[in-house]
């Protein structure tokens, strides 16, 4: 038996490089020993994202692209198809999940300094899978129809009018009629089934070949290539990560499912975080809600949107509100060349970087939340501040990066 | 196979021209197949024909009363003004970013302190100029949420701008501007034309 299947890989690799690849990305790729809990959010949004695409394929099975018939559909998959209901709860909490993931994901880079060279592409490469996330969770809110999806589309779609001069007609293209309708539902939903998740797995896998190609980082950022086995060339610090971490992921995997399953059955709404109840009402274009404030992960950007209520630098408050809330997520795209630290890890990064980074969180969870809450003075003043601690930890960090006290790096990794 | 790829040797007259004449036409050629699938996203046919004016009975609209119609997908409100609304224009003009309405956010019939052609009605866009939310007809006066000089306007729920019972834009909110005032007439003293300025145009 075991001859057969040998000579069977072997007729195969005459013809695919299957065994080459099999040690060069799983059994002989070297990762760094000392992996944490932090380790597992990068495979488990590779989970999360099987599951996004399982899951969406059997709801476009009955889901109906079109304004009068949109809201009825979802409905109909949570009522009368069976198995719809659970079908479409791992869908949208798998959504909230995914932001979950990867918000933990880049925080570990943050923290560990995985952005800083030789990671620079990577980083970049995730940080436009980030952006092509955003367009896939903002593109599947509107599917529903439903009050929220309508709204908010407003809002998202109105920010390109912001832009001087070519706002307008850009607007138009990208809604394909003079006001939110059937069109831009019709084409949205092209948009998330077919475009984005097209982008996004080829994105993921050129992410894991730049990865492949530099090594991760690790919890001490120190680098484990430099410190080779003359005898074989493997870093003495690395174990393969088949089965080493393999195994390591699949406790991951199991921790997580039991969370997921726990929302899924108990709280797929999360209390109208992950689905809004405004969004249960079918939409009505003339009427916007009371309140209305986007999904729970897209609310520290939204309180910035809405920051801004003066014009300043011959700019008005409206392009202001637009420049920042781009500016928030774009940002991030310079942390390999705003830090300026001689180490890369937090563990041996100075006092000032970890006030920074305490500070960073805590202006994302306040922005976050007030992102939830109807604009009052009070409320809009704290979302002023907030802003420009947020926006402080990026443009202060080549000064504060340098000047820290740091720690000298291990030649190796602790046990 | 090496030496037909090196660059130095070959990569000299002809062939540096052959190759810059070719990515050119090339990418002429891109940009001409994808000029048509990037046009075919602009509104349609159908969607320009639609948006035709819009008749509406005013007689029964009380004073103090918002009445909401949809034109062009969009809402318009007709609201009749009483004369303390009417009395509060002038008392919030201090606080507006734009109270003689110099930016062209209306026909030049409603370029006037009430915005309108008749004084107690009020037609005008329920389209938030900031993001375009609807905002909400608050006509009570100094109410909790939103401070003891307010006299009564519209508020934006999504991003907290205020505009008064003329749809003009109060300082220091997120819109920059006015409520826009769409095209109107009166055919007569109990029907309004929104979406056309002459009488004969339905």
């Amino acid at each position: 038996m075991s001859n057969l299947f040998n000579s069977m890989i072997a007729w195969i690799d005459k013809r695919f490089p299957l065994t080459s690849n099999w040690k060069a990305h799983l059994s002989e790729y070297y990762a760094p020993k000392n992996f944490n809990f932090w380790y597992f959010f990068g495979s488990l949004a590779l989970l999360v994202l099987v599951n996004q695409l399982l899951t969406g394929i059997f709801l476009t099975m009955n889901y109906k692209p079109d304004a009068s018939q949109a809201f009825a559909s979802v409905e109909y998959i949570m009522r009368d198809v069976d198995y719809g209901w659970l079908i479409r709860y791992m869908h949208s909490t798998g959504a909230s999940m995914f932001f979950v993931v990867v918000y933990l994901h880049m925080f570990r880079g943050m923290m560990y300094g995985s952005y800083r060279k030789p990671r620079e592409l990577l980083w970049l490469i995730g940080m436009v899978i980030f952006f092509v996330l955003m367009s896939l969770a903002f593109t599947g809110y509107i599917l529903p129809w439903g009050q929220m999806s309508y709204w908010g589309a407003q809002v998202i779609v109105s920010m390109f009018g912001a832009i001087p001069s070519i706002g307008e007609i850009l607007q138009q293209w990208l809604l394909g009629d003079f006001t939110l309708s059937d069109a831009a539902l019709n084409r949205f939903f092209a948009y998330h089934v077919v475009t984005l998740p097209l982008v996004l797995l080829v994105l993921v896998f050129v992410h894991i070949l730049a990865l492949h190609e530099t090594g991760s980082n690790n919890p001490d950022g120190i680098e484990i290539k430099e410190n080779k086995n003359p005898a074989n060339g493997i870093p003495v610090d690395g174990i393969p990560f088949h089965p080493y971490y393999t195994v390591k992921d699949i406790v991951g995997v199991v921790v997580f499912l039991i969370v997921f399953c726990g929302i899924i059955f108990f709280a797929p709404e999360m209390g109208g975080y992950f689905l809004e109840y405004n969004n249960f009402i079918p939409a009505n274009t003339l009427q916007t809600p009371d309140h209305i404030a986007p999904v729970w992960y897209f609310t520290p950007y939204y309180s910035m949107l809405r920051a801004v209520t003066v014009n300043f630098l011959g700019v008005d408050a409206k392009l202001w509100g637009v420049i920042l809330m781009a500016g928030s997520v774009v940002i991030f795209c310079f942390l390999p060349w705003l830090d300026r630290s001689p180490v890369k890890s937090i563990r041996y990064k100075g006092p000032y970087f970890k006030v920074a980074l305490t500070l960073f969180v805590i202006s994302f969870f306040v922005l976050g939340w007030l992102g939830t809450k109807s604009p009052t003075p009070l409320y809009t003043l704290l979302a002023q501040i907030f802003t420009v601690i947020y926006f402080a930890f990026f443009i202060l960090m080549p000064w504060y990066s340098k000047i820290d006290k740091t720690k000298p790096e291990p030649k190796r990794l602790k046990e | 196979m090496a030496d037909s790829f090196s660059i130095n040797d070959e990569m000299s007259g002809r062939r540096k021209f052959l190759v810059a004449a070719t990515s050119v036409a090339g990418g002429i050629a891109g940009a001409a197949i994808a000029t048509p699938f990037l046009l075919s996203m602009m509104p349609s046919e159908r969607a320009k024909a639609a948006g035709a004016p819009v008749e509406v009975d005013i007689s029964k609209l009380e004073p103090g009363m918002l009445l909401m119609v949809e034109w062009r997908g969009k809402v318009v409100w007709v609201l009749n003004r009483t004369p303390e609304m009417l009395e509060s224009l002038v008392k919030v003009e201090d606080q507006l970013a734009d109270p003689n309405s110099d930016k062209k956010q209306q026909p030049d019939y409603a370029k006037n302190r009430t915005r309108s052609i008749k004084p107690e009605f009020l037609v005008v866009e329920g389209v938030c100029t900031h993001l375009g939310c609807s905002p909400v007809f608050r006509k009570d006066v100094a109410p909790a949420d939103l401070g003891s000089d307010w006299l009564g306007g519209f508020f934006c729920p999504c991003h907290g701008s205020k505009f008064d019972l003329a749809g003009r834009v109060y300082k220091h909110v997120p819109a920059p501007t006015n409520l826009v005032v769409p095209p109107h007439v009166y055919l007569s003293d109990s029907r309004l034309l929104i979406g056309s300025e002459s009488e004969g145009a339905v």
